[in-house]
């Protein structure tokens, strides 16, 4: 574990990913109480523009909301819904994967073709049907998103337990008369987790590209304002007023960029044999 | 081969047939009466024709034998009927498809030609700042939501230089025909399909040159090197080749992607395929042409897949097709 932490903090993009995350983190959890503007209320003119009024650093959108406001709210929307749907996913993904690769044959099949299935359909689109037929709301959007993303989990988790499976020491265990449960969480999952871990991170950054698409096409929970929905409102109004979509797009990029940095560093702290080569 | 593709064919008429099963159960997972659901706002208020519906689709039989009804109409190409822009699903799907493909398909080759250049040299000149400089974009354009790559592209393109039209298919009332024509449509292609594309691009780039980095280091390639080959020759012949694997692979995995993507383009850029009618169906919570045109991606993506898996076969220099 030490030796993880001191490689990971060893791989550069690690560690501007895990400070993007932290900063993200950080305005999420205490950026609401440091800055208590409203999102929805109305603070100054309509269309101010960014850099004019301190208390207004990046202007107002169409009706006169801070949009610095709206992107410190935004960031608890997209890491919340990132987190939760990624966990959802692999609550999911995790148990089908060990339960195909560790007991093979019919029930790999059959547990495979239901993930492939998955895999098949085009996720955004399903997206758009569930959020749309259950009505937008967080749940929906987090249990939607958590549909379309855990088939990658199954899979990779699949192949590392059929690796581990014919281990030494999970042969050893089965000798010792094991039960099949005990075997799968103690033995054969800690040893798969490095690369779940991995996926996991990236997995994040693309559930909350996700939810802002699904917000920027109006399907975002009406309740709470998203990085998504800003941009989405000031794209009739982009002549006009350039920062209301800008803002917004720079804060998603930056933290999804932030978590793939993040996955990276943790692949080649996992998997120190390719990176070394590769830079 | 004959039977390879037939064995592939079989499967994905397979997926279909659970994809419109699943689109059954999808529907009746609305709020409320399936009928009142399909008939949507407009038409909901009015007794007589929701039970009209309620007749025509047997909503009144029991479970299975709507199931069956509503299987048998999709496997004749009846997609049902949108009430809200009075007329068949099928139609309207059927007209909007080939602006749909023109843009996915462009996007496409433009992310794949541009993502295996970038990837091949970024490979070839590991750890220099070409590599780094490569890398660094490829990973912002991952970032990027398309939507907002979208809007950007029309804040500079349009608004600030005014070098290319922002919204639409062609220039509307000006009547072209001919090479004007398509010359037309290309302006205005140019900014979605770049758009769409650049996201996957910074995917291939990256898959491209990691592979690349990884076949390098395998034995038949310093054997290659010991039979006196040339650099060039084992890079393109030998590296390249198996390097393109994952590529295609993750091409494959990547057109429900591309379809998703697509949706948020054509909202976008007000580009009149089938992904804008999504957007449409969506506003209006049209279902009936929602699952339809939900369908048609899906579909779209079954047969993307058996290209890739054709194409697959066509590279891997390790499979014949004789087995």
């Amino acid at each position: 574990m030490k030796q993880f932490c001191t490689s990971m903090l060893k791989s550069p993009s690690g560690v501007i990913g895990l400070i993007i995350l932290l900063l993200a983190i950080s305005v999420a959890v205490f950026g609401p109480l440091l800055f208590p503007n409203s999102p929805w209320r109305m603070v100054q003119r309509p269309f101010l523009p960014p850099f004019t009024l301190s208390t207004v650093p990046l202007g107002t959108d169409a009706l006169g909301r801070d949009v610095f406001a709206g992107m410190i709210f935004g960031a608890r929307v997209s890491l919340l819904v990132g987190l939760v749907s990624t966990l959802a996913a692999l609550v999911v993904g995790v148990p089908i994967g060990a339960m195909a690769g560790y007991f093979g044959g019919k029930v790999d099949d059959a547990l495979m073709r239901f993930t492939e299935f998955f895999q098949t359909i085009p996720s955004f689109a399903l997206a758009i049907v569930l959020v749309a037929i259950l009505q937008p709301s967080i749940y929906s959007i987090v249990a939607s998103i958590a549909v379309v993303s855990w088939p990658p989990v199954a899979r990779l988790v699949r192949g590392e337990v059929l690796s581990l499976r014919t281990r030494e020491y999970v042969q050893a265990a089965v000798v010792t008369g094991q039960s099949n449960s005990w075997i799968i969480l103690r033995e054969i999952l800690p040893n798969a987790l490095s690369p779940v871990i991995v996926l996991a991170s990236l997995m994040v950054a693309t559930a909350i590209l996700l939810e802002s698409s699904l917000s920027f096409l109006g399907l975002g929970d009406p309740n709470l304002i998203s990085w998504g929905y800003m941009v989405g409102a000031g794209r009739t109004v982009i002549r006009q007023a350039w920062w209301i979509t800008v803002f917004p797009g720079v804060a998603i990029l930056i933290c999804v960029l932030g978590l793939n940095l993040i996955g990276e560093g943790l692949n080649d702290a996992l998997n120190p044999r390719l990176s070394r080569e590769g830079r | 081969m004959l039977s390879f593709v037939a064995q592939r064919v079989l499967k994905g008429v397979i997926v279909l047939l659970a994809i419109v099963v699943l689109n059954f159960f999808l529907i009746r997972l609305a709020p409320g009466d399936p009928a009142v659901v399909m008939a949507g706002e407009a038409g909901a208020s009015d007794q007589v024709f929701v039970n009209q519906l309620r007749e025509k689709f047997g909503l009144d039989k029991p479970l299975p034998e709507q199931l069956f009804i509503y299987v048998t109409g999709i496997a004749t190409l009846d997609l049902g009927f949108s009430f809200r822009q009075q007329a068949p699903v099928a139609k309207l799907i059927a007209e909007r498809l080939p602006a749909t493909l023109l843009l996915t398909l462009t996007a496409f080759a433009i992310s794949l030609a541009l993502g295996v250049l970038f990837g091949t040299f970024a490979a070839r000149f590991a750890g220099t700042f070409l590599d780094t400089g490569i890398t660094i974009f490829a990973l912002i354009f991952y970032a990027m939501p398309i939507f907002w790559v979208a809007l950007m592209g029309i804040l500079l393109f349009s608004v600030t230089v005014d070098w290319l039209p922002s919204f639409g298919y062609e220039t509307v009332g000006a009547n072209l025909a001919g090479l004007a024509h398509a010359a037309d449509v290309a302006r205005h292609l140019i900014m979605p399909a770049v758009t769409l594309g650049l996201f996957f691009m910074a995917t291939y780039t990256r898959m491209t040159r990691a592979s690349m980095l990884e076949v390098k280091r395998l034995d038949f390639v310093k054997t290659a090197r010991a039979k006196g080959l040339s650099d060039a020759v084992i890079q393109r012949r030998h590296v390249l080749r198996n390097a393109l694997l994952p590529v295609v692979t993750l091409a494959g995995v990547h057109a429900g992607t591309l379809i998703g993507g697509a949706v948020i383009t054509e909202t976008v850029f007000a580009w009149p395929g089938i992904g804008r009618l999504m957007y449409d169906a969506l506003l209006q919570r049209d279902y009936n042409l929602l699952l339809g045109v939900f369908v048609t991606c899906s579909v779209m993506v079954l047969i993307f897949n058996l290209v890739t898996d054709l194409v697959y076969r066509l590279v891997d220099p390790r499979i014949e097709f004789a087995a």
